[in-house]
């Protein structure tokens, strides 16, 4: 019995590590291509001939196509103020449709599931011609504004992830509250959200990610004003075939570049997405 | 907080609420008035503030109707009428171009009027059942609420309105108002040969509909193949992620696993490299050239000048997208399983032991019944959004190899990303105003059809 145990286990750890190198491999060619001094393209061997740190310097001290800096700044402060908007829209979609009875509460869950149902670039066009008609595509600087729009305007209709955990944070809290004298608004302040704090981390978290993810809406509403690119369209730039030659590990630099940040945050709060997807209180 | 007197004279207890019909016929003159005057019935009843807002809004409307609303119906009506045109100028002796009609900004401008007259349609109910409320009140000797009171209501009784009020003007403006646009334009000769403003482009009812279904044209013997493959590849994504994600979680949580902070990890670090990234080096990896046929030819599984044709082979191309798919959703359904995996009564699994079961009776009969039962509308979700997955195809291979049968398209084109390339590359916004329609019915059955039938729908409040 105790053999079989210890080879069932160690056939089980064999398994994890097996699986964990062919997770990890990808990630590793790309650091480690981030380092290689021979430049060019596709290379016929893995392990780089000499290593240097010239990819990351240059990104930072480029030439007029590529300007890493300022695209980081863009993506970051466009990230920023989207993540404020759309995770209060979220929040209180979710929390009225959590706690709230109202007539028109069922229809508007079946309205938002059905609008979720429409592929979401197929609105692009007219969301451009929107902006184009506000008056927004003017300058660089509004296009940005209008880029935040575009990431949280909609926002309100992603409210089922924080709806079922608000769902799971017991009635009996609020009528508590209720007798106490708060007014609903109150408790929604003053009891539910700071006892959400797992799904405000990951309402916070997966909208800040967006901008540094999206690459169709950045590109089209940017279109060639390459000072103003986010970091998604920036990237995919230097992969176009009249610069992949030149940038191709600096490509890769900027992309360990860009996921440094992006992973220790969301190790960070990788508790807060489990226990958000888990539920609020507990026993 | 200490107990407030509000508490026990509720001032909302709304005595005329009833459907609008019913309202209609029981208010007095003055109410009914007040659907077509609005705050008529708030106004005479001292509901100064109430009033003026609704007859401000009223006021505004009309006038946007008047300068502006009319002739844009009218315009939306014909979508423009007056082709832009070359006039030749005898002055300066050039051709000089007149100003047309631009029958996109017709197209738009309608559609926000129509979306401005519903919503004071439905501010006309509002007045009416308020002038109905105030009435039904003043009959009974109630206390009106004044001005006061209704912002007071915005944090108790009216919470709701409050809190949805700009989630939902954020909806209407950047979903909403766009979809309903781009609905009509499937019904429009928008394509590549009648582009606004040079050209005009007009209604031709289901015109597009038919091209995309008739037999035999090169629309519909793209349309096809296209479908089934998203829905091919819609259903191994979800179902490959799904199992294989809640397998790796139950590996790393059995109890003789040891560091399992560390597996954990391991596989987290390529959930947490941003998507965009991993789905380039993606491609680059699998490239002709790339480190992946580069390992093969040292290890002489194929020739020194050979490569696998990752991306270029058709049928290799969908097996190489569903691999990596694989390998990006998986560490995520492992993340959100782990947490439901441990929520599992300890009870059920020690009185499975008990009666002597297996590991893989117990995973049958305890582990998969619970996961689907939780997972349900998240595994809804995720196939509907595999089906709209724009970003792995696209970064991926984006959408090649091409085809020459195809009308646009390549072979591992998803709906999706052959809406992108009607739209944005070919402008054909007619075909891809279609398609989009063709996947919001597909999804839209598949959907509401299991969404309806999961517990989760039927009793949200199950573990309130």
């Amino acid at each position: 019995m105790k053999t079989k145990r210890f080879i069932v286990n160690t056939a089980c750890h064999i398994l994890l590590a097996v699986l964990s190198v062919i997770w990890i491999l990808p990630i590793l060619y790309v650091i480690l291509t981030s380092f290689r001094a021979e430049s060019g393209s596709y290379k016929s061997y893995i392990w780089p001939r000499g290593f240097t740190l010239d990819n990351y310097i240059n990104l930072f001290h480029g030439n007029s196509n590529i300007n890493f800096t300022r695209w980081f700044t863009n993506t970051l402060v466009i990230a920023i103020f989207s993540t404020i908007l759309s995770a209060f829209f979220v929040l209180c979609v979710s929390y009225v449709m959590s706690r709230l009875r109202f007539k028109m509460r069922k229809k508007f869950m079946n309205i938002a599931l059905i609008l979720g149902m429409f592929p979401g670039f197929m609105s692009m066009i007219a969301v451009y011609y929107i902006l184009k008609g506000l008056g927004l595509l003017e300058t660089g600087v509004l296009k940005q504004v209008a880029l935040v729009l575009v990431y949280s305007g909609g926002a309100g209709l992603g409210f089922y992830m924080a709806k079922g955990f608000f769902d799971t944070i017991p009635k009996s809290i609020d009528e508590a509250a209720y007798i106490d004298g708060a007014t609903k608004w109150d408790t929604f302040v003053r009891i539910t959200i700071p006892l959400s704090k797992p799904i405000i981390t990951y309402t916070l978290i997966t909208a800040f990610m967006g901008p540094w993810v999206d690459y169709i809406f950045a590109k089209v509403i940017m279109g060639n004003d390459s000072q103003y690119y986010t970091i998604a369209i920036g990237l995919w730039t230097m992969l176009e075939q009249e610069f992949v030659e030149y940038y191709y590990t600096q490509f890769y630099a900027g992309c360990v570049m860009i996921s440094i940040p992006i992973s220790i945050l969301f190790l960070l709060t990788q508790k807060c997405y489990v226990e958000g997807v888990s539920g609020a209180v507990k026993g | 907080m200490g107990i407030k007197k509000k508490k026990a004279q509720p001032v909302y207890d709304r005595p005329g609420d009833a459907a609008t019909s019913q309202v209609f016929k029981k208010g007095n003159t003055v109410t009914k008035a007040s659907f077509f005057v609005f705050g008529l019935g708030n106004l005479m009843n001292r509901q100064i503030g109430r009033g003026l807002f609704f007859l401000a809004l009223e006021i505004a409307y009309f006038i946007y109707l008047f300068t502006f609303g009319i002739s844009a119906l009218g315009d939306f009506i014909t979508l423009g009428t007056a082709q832009q045109g070359e006039v030749y100028n005898a002055a300066l002796g050039i051709y000089e171009y007149s100003a047309g009609d631009d029958s996109m900004l017709c197209l738009l401008y309608g559609v926000i009027t129509l979306v401005l007259t519903a919503a004071i349609v439905f501010l006309g109910c509002m007045s009416g059942k308020s002038a109905y409320c105030t009435q039904v009140r003043k009959e009974k000797g109630k206390h009106i609420p004044t001005f006061k009171d209704d912002i007071k209501s915005l944090k108790e009784e009216n919470l709701h309105a409050f809190l949805l009020a700009f989630p939902i003007f954020g909806i209407v403006c950047f979903t909403i108002v766009p979809l309903i646009f781009m609905i009509l334009i499937a019904f429009t000769s928008y394509d590549h040969e009648h582009q606004p403003p040079g050209n005009l482009f007009s209604w031709v009812g289901l015109d597009n509909f038919k091209a995309m279904f008739s037999q035999g044209s090169k629309l519909a013997g793209t349309f096809w193949p296209v479908l089934s493959w998203t829905l091919i590849w819609a259903v191994f994504a979800t179902v490959s992620c799904f199992i294989l994600g809640m397998l790796l979680a139950l590996l790393i949580n059995r109890k003789g696993t040891r560091a399992k902070g560390f597996w954990r990890f391991m596989f987290v670090l390529s959930v947490a490299v941003p998507q965009f990234v991993t789905l380039l080096s993606m491609r680059t990896i699998f490239n002709a050239n790339g480190p992946v046929n580069v390992l093969l030819r040292e290890f002489g599984i194929i020739g020194a000048t050979e490569s696998i044709p990752f991306f270029t082979n058709a049928l290799y191309a969908k097996i190489t997208i569903i691999c990596i798919n694989i390998w990006i959703g998986v560490p995520f359904t492992m993340l959100s399983t782990t947490g439901i995996l441990q929520n599992i009564p300890a009870e059920l699994y020690e009185a499975a032991k008990i009666d002597g079961a297996s590991a893989a009776t117990i995973f049958r009969k305890i582990t998969l019944p619970y996961m689907l039962f939780v997972m349900t509308p998240n595994l809804i979700t995720s196939f509907t959004g595999n089906i709209n997955n724009f970003n792995v195809i696209f970064l991926l291979s984006g959408g090649g190899p091409d085809s020459m049968d195809y009308y646009y398209a390549g072979k591992t084109d998803l709906l999706v990303t052959w809406l992108y390339r009607l739209t944005i590359t070919q402008k054909d916004y007619n075909l891809g105003a279609v398609i989009g329609i063709l996947v919001f019915i597909i999804l839209a059955t598949l959907s509401l059809i299991t969404y309806r039938r999961t517990g989760a729908y039927k009793d949200e409040g199950a573990f309130q």
